[in-house]
């Protein structure tokens, strides 16, 4: 097994701030938009954004939740492993709002649909655009492109891209590692 | 851990505490789905689910076929009174004959202790018990147990009396077992002869005193008298039972501790409790009724994704 750093903790950094740039540049003061963090590993990003936005680019009123998608998937019966759920927290309707969806990695897309199914039990959203730390390019299965990206990769299917963050590895980084 | 140990629900039996737990911490994952303004998950979209009730139930069928439908999952329901039990079919010919309409799951009650044993011996999916005669009732055991964690933290450490009539009550039984495997203590009160000979060797303490009991515990589970299971009398009247066995708030106020109430229903008001207990802020019967649903989809659905493609 061999393991690339593809990001280090300031490349991270670096693009965390132009991905918050490029939403204030779409959504100004987010009066009308909530950012989602997809569960698991999307919280740890969208938490990480949310806290930028309020403290360095001064956005007030900023609404955030978590979603999980474990009970959408669709591949429940049909992966080795069973799918543990994680907790949603969305304590506000969703109707007419414009949703930013966070995750670390795009890869085949199928979170994404789930997500996109599972955002409807909390309204009728008004436009979802997605955004994404890593972009796996040439791996999807859906047709789900990302609005925002940090970085695009193209790695085969025989490789792993992980997402190391502060909050719970100890360390911001992401890592291709060869199976 | 994030499977069950075993592919039916036959009884609290045969769960260990690690069973328990996952099946708290996905019904806590339900309990917030079932709170949404969509209350629906698509994951059981391709299972069939049938509902047998060879003895009638009012609140476990809707709990179980509210919590299958949450699920998506495709259901059927079967009452023995309508069916070809009544014309001499034995009961694996009726499940088979089910099953053979392409059915995953089977959710039954029945009044004969063991029934859903039997039936997991002989059929081929996964087996639901929701009550065998004085058996076990694991469902409602479950429930019961959620429903003090979400009042009280915590099961382990906590004084649980069930009080009634023990000796026909399948929920006693389950309750017994589910909630010493999780850590408590339990006291079982009532006249003699509805406490079953023995049945200290569960491990419970036994006690003929409403009020020394009352004083014991932190919650209260209150069992209706099972009038339709007993051929013959086990105490001189209804009248007295609820002046030795009944909970009024007279009798809570000169207890020095705010004590849980809980009931799984029917309610004989006026009997086993009064209406002012029953509706009062210290009773959780409603909250048991609607982690019922909650516990029961983190059951059907554990089960169902261990039943391979």
């Amino acid at each position: 097994m061999s393991q690339k750093v593809l990001l280090n903790a300031k490349e991270v950094n670096i693009i965390l701030h132009r991905l918050a740039c490029q939403l204030i540049e779409n959504h100004n003061d987010f009066t009308n938009t909530v950012l989602i963090g997809l569960q698991p590993r999307g919280k740890y990003m969208a938490n990480r954004l949310a806290q930028m936005l309020k403290e360095e680019y001064k956005i007030k009123n900023l609404q955030l939740g978590h979603l999980d998608i474990t009970f959408f998937r669709d591949d429940f019966r049909r992966s080795d492993k069973p799918l543990e759920a994680n907790t949603t927290e969305i304590n506000f309707l969703v109707e007419n709002k414009k949703i930013v969806f966070i995750d670390d990695v795009l890869y085949t897309g199928r979170s994404i649909r789930a997500a996109l199914t599972a955002i409807q039990s909390f309204g009728r959203p008004n436009e979802i655009e997605l955004l994404t730390l890593i972009d796996r390019r040439f791996s999807r299965h859906l047709p789900i492109q990302p609005n925002y990206k940090g970085r695009q990769v193209d790695a085969i299917n025989e490789e792993k891209v992980i997402v190391h963050w502060q909050e719970e590895q100890g360390e911001d980084a992401v890592y291709l590692i060869n199976k | 851990m994030s499977e069950l140990s075993v592919n039916h629900l036959l009884g609290i039996k045969y769960l260990n505490k690690d069973d328990i737990k996952l099946i708290f911490e996905t019904a806590d994952h339900f309990k917030e789905v079932i709170n949404r303004p969509i209350k629906k998950v698509p994951s059981l979209r391709d299972i069939t689910i049938a509902n047998l009730f060879f003895e009638n139930s009012t609140r476990t069928k809707l709990s179980f076929e509210l919590a299958e439908k949450r699920l998506s999952a495709d259901v059927i329901n079967f009452s023995a009174s309508q069916s070809s039990v009544k014309k001499g079919e034995t009961l694996i010919d009726t499940v088979n004959n089910i099953l053979s309409m392409k059915v995953d799951m089977v959710v039954m009650r029945h009044p004969n202790p063991g029934a859903s044993v039997f039936l997991s011996n002989h059929v081929n999916a996964s087996i639901i018990n929701a009550g065998d005669g004085a058996h076990e009732h694991p469902t409602q055991a479950l429930l019961d147990s959620y429903s003090i964690r979400e009042r009280l933290g915590d099961v382990k450490g906590k004084k649980v009396v069930i009080v009634g009539d023990i000796l026909h009550s399948r929920v006693a039984l389950s309750n017994i077992f589910a909630l010493k495997t999780q850590g408590a203590q339990v006291m079982v009160c009532g006249p003699k002869t509805l406490i079953p000979k023995y049945i200290d060797k569960l491990g419970v303490k036994v006690e003929t005193n409403l009020r020394k009991a009352l004083n014991w515990c932190d919650v209260a589970n209150m069992l209706r008298v099972q009038n339709e299971r007993m051929s013959v009398s086990y105490f001189p009247s209804t009248r007295e039972y609820t002046q030795q066995y009944g909970v009024n708030m007279e009798l809570l106020n000169t207890l020095d501790k705010d004590i849980t109430i809980m009931h799984p229903g029917p309610i004989n008001r006026g009997v086993e409790i009064t209406s002012d207990v029953a509706d009062s802020d210290q009773a959780i019967i409603l909250d048991q009724v609607q982690n019922g649903v909650a516990v029961r989809m983190a059951v059907i659905y554990l089960l169902a994704s261990k039943i391979k493609q």
